[in-house]
């Protein structure tokens, strides 16, 4: 069969293809960006014309694949941790109603924070709402686990999460790939009201939730992505689940351990298998990326069992992500190091492209400002939030997306002036709007900066919703056209722009200022592409 | 046989494009490989690496343990220190002398040089200005990886091929210049 060389992300993707997938839906966000993009590049998804298009935001891409899989078919949508966040109401609510097409939800997470706000661990949405999980350990696993990920999600009616990590969904191996299988028929849910989540059906649904878990327990027991391999030394026996499984075998081989190892592959946690290891052990290391969940469930309130060594004892460190090097601390081994790095090695943050015009925003922003002695800038999460580095130290909030708004509404409620918010067109378009409806109803005085460099930038130069809509957009939603400006971030236009800030923070009431500019990569990508093509 | 690789260099330098060269040789000669990259916000002009890992055994980790490297390849001198705590005893230092300054506080690249020279193996060279002579000054990524190739256990033809295939689409002229790029490495290295 063919072989691939595939990040963690496209071996997913190349995997939901290769069942059958016929929607997917998405919402940038690292490190869960390459999930769709893969599909959007595929030749295998232009022939069966699978649906391909990002979403709005993490909810809407949710519920839409609710309504694929309503339909019968499969659908999957992928996103990153805190994106789960937001759809975690349909999420959760998918539960109750169950699915009818298989439907998977990929939730990819970050720990050690490299391109994020936090380092939640997606399992515990698993736990929330009832739900199967899977976690796969390589590329070759998180490939063939897709199958059946589709198929339990079939066989219980039941939404199945996927939840991967950094380290994964960005490594690259070779995958060996199965003969695909055709899409699924349209067919309608055989109950009509199964997704009319009235009370009376609610608490029907609820019984069938509550029931299945044991089962789906008894499901991922089964599962063939769990390994048990005894050892000679029952001192101590390894608990190790997904990626977590690669670093422990990079120390200890594949074979003829000196410690009992179990790896795991899912929730809800096989207490059979759990049992059956600490029964032959006097203690037990559990080794987990992310949050200690399975430790925490382990030990109990009580933690009056057996020995545990994990991230709670300080065995392995609370937080960050794990590696080769901190396993094998862990386990007692010997480790090498290189050598320090010296001392003149300088940290090197990101930074702006040069000829980004977020860069002159700030810096017509910056001097807006200075004609006041208060004032806040509430910024939110894009390449603008590079705002809050030096030379510009010009913002003072990012929270979670569309929060710039919303805070700046909050802190004009409470008297702030100028109170003002600088927000990206994609990030806008995805939880700014109500936001800004909020404002224009109480008729907030409030600045907000739309930063359009017409993409989703941060991510890799996503087409945004926004391009072309905003001016219509905020019309719409209720803010009094002469206090929509339109200004063009360059340096030319310097102290213009900084007049128009300071007449906008001077009107009391909504004001807009997109501030637009198209971003500099994808400009620059267009014109290669034109070039090429010549 | 194993390799194991750090590939370092500032977001926009072109790393990945070592590692995809490195990546499709790999396969060509059967090998296992992992390969570890940066997406996100530190493309953005911000210090980048790629763990890359050669077998001809299964490999578990995607990344390599401290003090394993066999190579770091950079494109940058300074980030060429920033995994030192990878580099293995014996390993090699291969790489770009040109610094990319985008931080205020870059070193005295005089004082940079002096620290790489100060680890036993090091291969030191000029890549921007080999590369415009092969013919495109885009093409330092490809000069490092070709100063770098004799301490890649995969015969050098095969790096040849995996750019003949990686830049086939950009026409014949790139193909050429970059194998005129990797070639011009490789007798730079002096190995
Ligand atoms: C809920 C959520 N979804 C996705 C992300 C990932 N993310 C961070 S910034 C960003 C793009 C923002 O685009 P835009 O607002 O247009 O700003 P730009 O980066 O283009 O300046 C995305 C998708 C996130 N942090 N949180």
């Amino acid at each position: 069969m063919k072989n691939l060389l595939l990040l963690g992300d496209e071996a997913i993707a190349q995997a939901a293809l290769d069942a059958g997938l016929s929607g997917m839906y998405a919402y940038p966000g690292t490190p869960s960006t390459e999930i769709m993009e893969y599909i959007q590049s595929s030749e295998q998804a232009e022939e069966r014309n699978v649906h391909r298009e990002w979403s709005a935001n993490e909810k809407t891409a949710m519920e839409a694949a609710l309504g694929m899989s309503y339909c019968g078919k499969r659908a999957m949508v992928a996103m990153k941790h805190v994106g789960l966040n937001v759809a975690a109401d349909p999420f959760i609510n998918s539960a109750m109603t169950g699915v009818n097409g298989g439907l998977i939800v990929v939730s990819a997470d970050d720990p050690s924070m490299h391109s994020s706000q936090n380092e939640q661990d997606s399992r515990f949405y698993a736990k929330f709402a009832n739900v199967p999980c899977f976690e796969p350990s390589d590329q070759q696993e998180a490939y063939e686990m897709i199958f059946d990920a589709f198929e339990l999600s079939e066989k219980y009616k039941l939404p199945v999460l996927f939840r991967i990590t950094t380290r994964l969904a960005h490594s690259r191996a070779s995958v060996s790939l199965r003969e695909p299988m055709p899409e699924k028929k349209l067919s309608l849910p055989a109950d009509p009201v199964q997704f009319v989540l009235l009370p009376a059906i609610a608490r029907k649904k609820y019984k069938y939730l509550i029931d299945a878990f044991e089962k789906l327990r008894y499901e991922i027991r089964l599962s063939k992505y769990n390994s048990f391999k005894d050892g000679s030394n029952r001192d101590m026996g390894i608990i190790a689940c997904g990626i977590a499984y690669n670093y422990l075998i990079e120390n200890i081989g594949s074979s003829n351990h000196e410690y009992p190892v179990l790896k795991l592959s899912g929730y809800p946690f096989p207490k059979d298998l759990i049992k059956d290891i600490t029964g032959r052990c006097k203690s037990v290391l559990i080794l987990e990326e992310g949050a200690p969940m399975v430790e925490e469930s382990l030990r109990g309130l009580l933690d009056d069992g057996i020995k545990i060594y994990g991230r709670m004892d300080g065995t392995v460190p609370r937080d960050g992500e794990l590696n080769p090097t901190i396993v094998a601390k862990s386990l007692g081994m010997e480790t090498s190091f290189g050598s320090e790095v010296p001392s003149l090695v300088k940290s090197r943050p990101p930074s702006f492209c040069k000829g980004c015009g977020h860069a002159d925003m700030f810096n017509a922003l910056i001097d807006a400002l200075k004609f006041y002695k208060t004032g806040s800038v509430f910024a939110d999460i894009g390449c603008y939030t590079l705002g809050a580095l030096p030379p510009y130290n010009s913002i003072n909030s990012c929270v979670d997306m569309g929060a710039s708004v919303t805070m700046a509404v909050g802190a004009a409620d409470a008297g702030l002036f100028p109170s003002v918010s600088v927000i990206g067109d994609s990030t806008f378009t995805h939880s700014g709007m109500t936001g800004l409806l909020d404002a224009v109803v109480k008729g907030s005085s409030v600045t907000i900066i739309i930063s359009d460099n017409s993409t989703t930038g941060m991510t890799g130069g996503q087409d945004s919703h926004a391009t072309g809509r905003l001016e219509q957009i905020c019309s719409g939603l209720g803010v009094d056209e002469k206090h929509i400006r339109l200004i063009i971030p360059l340096r030319k236009n310097h102290e213009e722009n900084v007049l128009i800030m300071r007449e906008e923070f001077e009107h009391r009431g909504v004001s807009v200022i997109i501030a637009q500019r198209e971003c500099i990569q994808t400009a620059t990508k267009k014109k290669r592409a034109v070039t090429s093509n010549r | 046989m194993k390799t194991d690789i750090i590939i370092s260099g500032v977001g926009g330098q072109g790393i990945l494009s070592i590692a995809a060269t490195i990546g499709l040789a790999a396969v060509a000669n059967k090998l296992y490989l992992k390969q570890s990259e940066v997406h996100g916000m530190s493309q953005r002009g911000g210090d980048v690496q790629s763990h890359f890992r050669l077998s001809d055994k299964p490999i578990a980790s995607d990344l390599i343990p401290y003090g394993k490297a066999d190579i770091i390849i950079s494109v940058e001198p300074m980030e060429s220190l920033r995994y030192l705590p990878w580099l293995s005893k014996n390993g090699w230092i291969v790489t770009n002398s040109v610094p990319m300054v985008n931080i205020p506080d870059y070193p005295a690249a005089e004082d940079i040089i002096n620290e790489i020279k100060k680890i036993k193996n090091h291969i030191i060279i000029d890549a921007d200005s080999i590369a415009k002579e092969a013919g495109s000054s885009k093409a330092g990524n490809i000069v490092i990886l070709g100063a770098a190739s004799p301490f890649i256990q995969m015969p050098y033809s095969s790096l040849e091929d995996a750019i003949r295939k990686l830049f086939g689409k950009k026409g014949e002229e790139i193909v050429e210049i970059n194998l005129k790029a990797l070639k011009a490495g490789r007798e730079a290295s002096g190995k």
